[in-house]
């Protein structure tokens, strides 16, 4: 009996840590919304959000993120028309096609590119990228959406091409060999077979490199070129999110309305990165296809 | 039918350049780091302090600031990962309380740094008032490679065949026992190379320590976990950033972005290293 006891305990005591993660994903959403909802004092939600001004150290300010959130997103959709084929067309050769003894060399190379420092990555941007693009392009400045995308692609790869790699191996033995036996190619039932069964983990993989793109902060911050305006050519500056709060955290006054705004703009960021990864959690299991029909 | 294994052959060839463009960008990235940063490492840049204005000198109190911060993050995050993998794995049956945790989990895998940076800010150095210091960029940082570390735990305890908890369990051992002295010892090199990987992760991020730990320079180094720190990724923002002798010190930019790298990648290295140990090496 006394064993039992001492078993419940020990159990709840491991549930009690399990949960640790989620206190730590709410006290996150309730510190940025103790240090960010003060600054609805002084812009309404509707001006924050759409506001096209941003210019927090004038006197009177303007705090309006729009220009940061369309530099978020013009920045990340760049960066996954590169880094979507790049991604899924590895994990297709990794899973699919590579011989035994490239793959075990491939994999952890990817993997080391997942553990590059991405300040590292924003680093390379500015010292060899930029100067390159500048002068090539004929163009201002070589801090801007196309080398910030560039880096983020290469960033967001990694993500992309593991997740679809175990979402193309977990795709039955059976429906490629059935593919097989009807007479179709490797091409074919790779094309037509193995890529749509394991859609669903490749959509995942796709919006959690979409993810991980638009909350990188070193990258757009180094890179980017800090123009809080609306781009009007992928060869502008911009200033994402993450490279706003970034740079002006150190500056702005404890607790001013400009500390308050940056913390908003967290609020904002997390928002948008939550919900990715709440419609990746639910496309990876709404769609999951389930065992296979065999006689 | 020609057509056919023609149009196979032309992907197959989309797909190998797809896959080498990738292993090329990081081969040549890592060359040019190489050659360009190796021109710098000497004995005295590893052991010395920055000297007139951080134009000369050395990276030891930035090297030394990330050892710290590194090894505070692994301290709080190892335990806490751990325990939470061996509820998950052992414990937990599927219904709604794992599917909330493993959720949960996911969401904070994929909160950016940058927002790690404003929590830890929020919570650590103004709520608590520990200040910006060692404390409060080891927690932040220990709180974001919780979910990596969760992730390989957990991995490692399921690969541990059911069969031996059976036969635990079988001689009457209770279960926290079988797991004690079972389970954990036989997932053990897994959960190292877990959390080595975290100690990767954790050694390369900028965004969560600028605000809640990195120092621009400091002149002593740090006597206790209350006081600020130098760290090398913060460093190499700043050398390449917020300078005023940008050009000139490209050099001690290159060489602290080499150890950086060499660090990080290295430490990645011993972890993939391990785990293709332990895979060759499995006794069931």
């Amino acid at each position: 009996m006394k064993r039992k006891i001492k078993e419940t305990i020990i159990k709840n005591i491991f549930l009690f840590i399990a949960l640790v993660s989620i206190v730590i994903l709410a006290l996150i959403v309730i510190f940025l919304f103790i240090e960010g909802i003060p600054v609805f004092k002084v812009v309404s939600i509707k001006d924050f959000i759409f506001g096209i001004e941003w210019y927090p150290t004038y006197d009177p300010p303007s705090f309006g993120i729009w220009s940061l959130i369309v530099g978020s997103f013009i920045v990340t959709l760049c960066a996954s028309v590169i880094a979507i084929p790049l991604g899924v067309l590895s994990a297709v050769y990794i899973a699919e096609i590579a011989p035994p003894l490239i793959k075990e060399v491939f994999k952890p190379v990817v993997e080391l590119l997942a553990g590059l420092p991405s300040v590292v990555l924003g680093f390379f941007g500015m010292a060899v990228m930029a100067p390159w693009l500048q002068a090539t392009f004929d163009i201002p400045t070589g801090l801007n959406i196309v080398n910030a995308s560039m880096l983020l692609a290469l960033m967001a790869v990694p993500t992309i091409a593991s997740i679809s790699e175990d979402a193309l191996y977990s795709v039955p033995q059976e429906f490629k060999e059935a593919s097989y036996a009807l007479g179709a190619t490797r091409f074919e039932t790779i094309a037509r077979v193995i890529v749509p069964a394991a859609l669903s983990g490749i959509s995942t993989a796709v919006i959690l490199g979409m993810a991980r793109a638009i909350g990188e902060t070193m990258v757009v911050l180094m890179v980017a070129g800090g123009a809080a305006a609306i781009p009007e050519s992928i060869f502008d500056s911009v200033r994402p999110m993450p490279a706003s709060i970034a740079a002006e955290m150190g500056e702005a006054p404890f607790r001013s309305d400009h500390y308050h705004a940056l913390f908003a703009t967290g609020i904002i960021l997390f928002g948008l990165t939550l919900s990715f990864n709440l419609i990746a959690d639910y496309v990876s299991h709404k769609f999951k296809e389930v065992g296979s029909a065999t006689l | 039918m020609r057509w056919r294994y023609f149009k196979q052959h032309a992907f197959f060839a989309i797909v190998r350049l797809a896959a080498f463009s990738i292993a090329a960008a990081i081969g040549a990235f890592l060359v040019y780091i190489l050659v360009n940063g190796i021109g710098a490492i000497s004995w005295e840049f590893l052991s010395e302090h920055p000297r007139e204005s951080m134009t000369k000198g050395g990276i030891m109190p930035a090297i030394l600031g990330t050892f710290y911060l590194t090894a505070g993050a692994i301290i709080i995050a190892l335990p806490l990962g751990v325990a939470s993998a061996i509820y998950l794995s052992e414990y937990a049956k599927q219904g709604p309380v794992i599917r909330i945790i493993r959720v949960g989990v996911n969401c904070l895998a994929g909160v950016p740094s940058i927002v790690f940076g404003l929590f830890g800010l929020g919570l650590f150095v103004v709520f608590l008032q520990f200040g910006s210091c060692i404390l409060s960029g080891a927690l932040t940082l220990g709180f974001l490679i919780l979910p990596t570390i969760i992730g390989a735990s957990e991995e490692a305890l399921k690969s541990v065949p059911q069969t031996f908890r059976e036969a635990s369990l079988g001689l009457g051992v209770s279960k926290w026992q079988t797991i004690l002295r079972i389970v954990l010892p036989n997932a053990l090199p897994g959960i190292l190379t877990g959390s080595i990987l975290g100690i990767g992760r954790a050694a390369g991020e900028t965004a969560p320590i600028m605000f809640t730990a990195a120092a621009f320079f400091t002149a002593k180094l740090p006597s206790s976990i209350f006081d600020e720190v130098m760290a090398l990724p913060y460093h190499v923002y700043v050398l390449a950033t917020a300078g005023t002798y940008i050009e000139e010190t490209r050099p001690l930019q290159y060489g602290t972005v080499l150890v950086l790298v060499a660090l990080v990648l290295g430490v990645d290295l011993i972890a993939i290293i391990i785990r293709s140990y332990i895979r060759k090496k499995k006794r069931w």
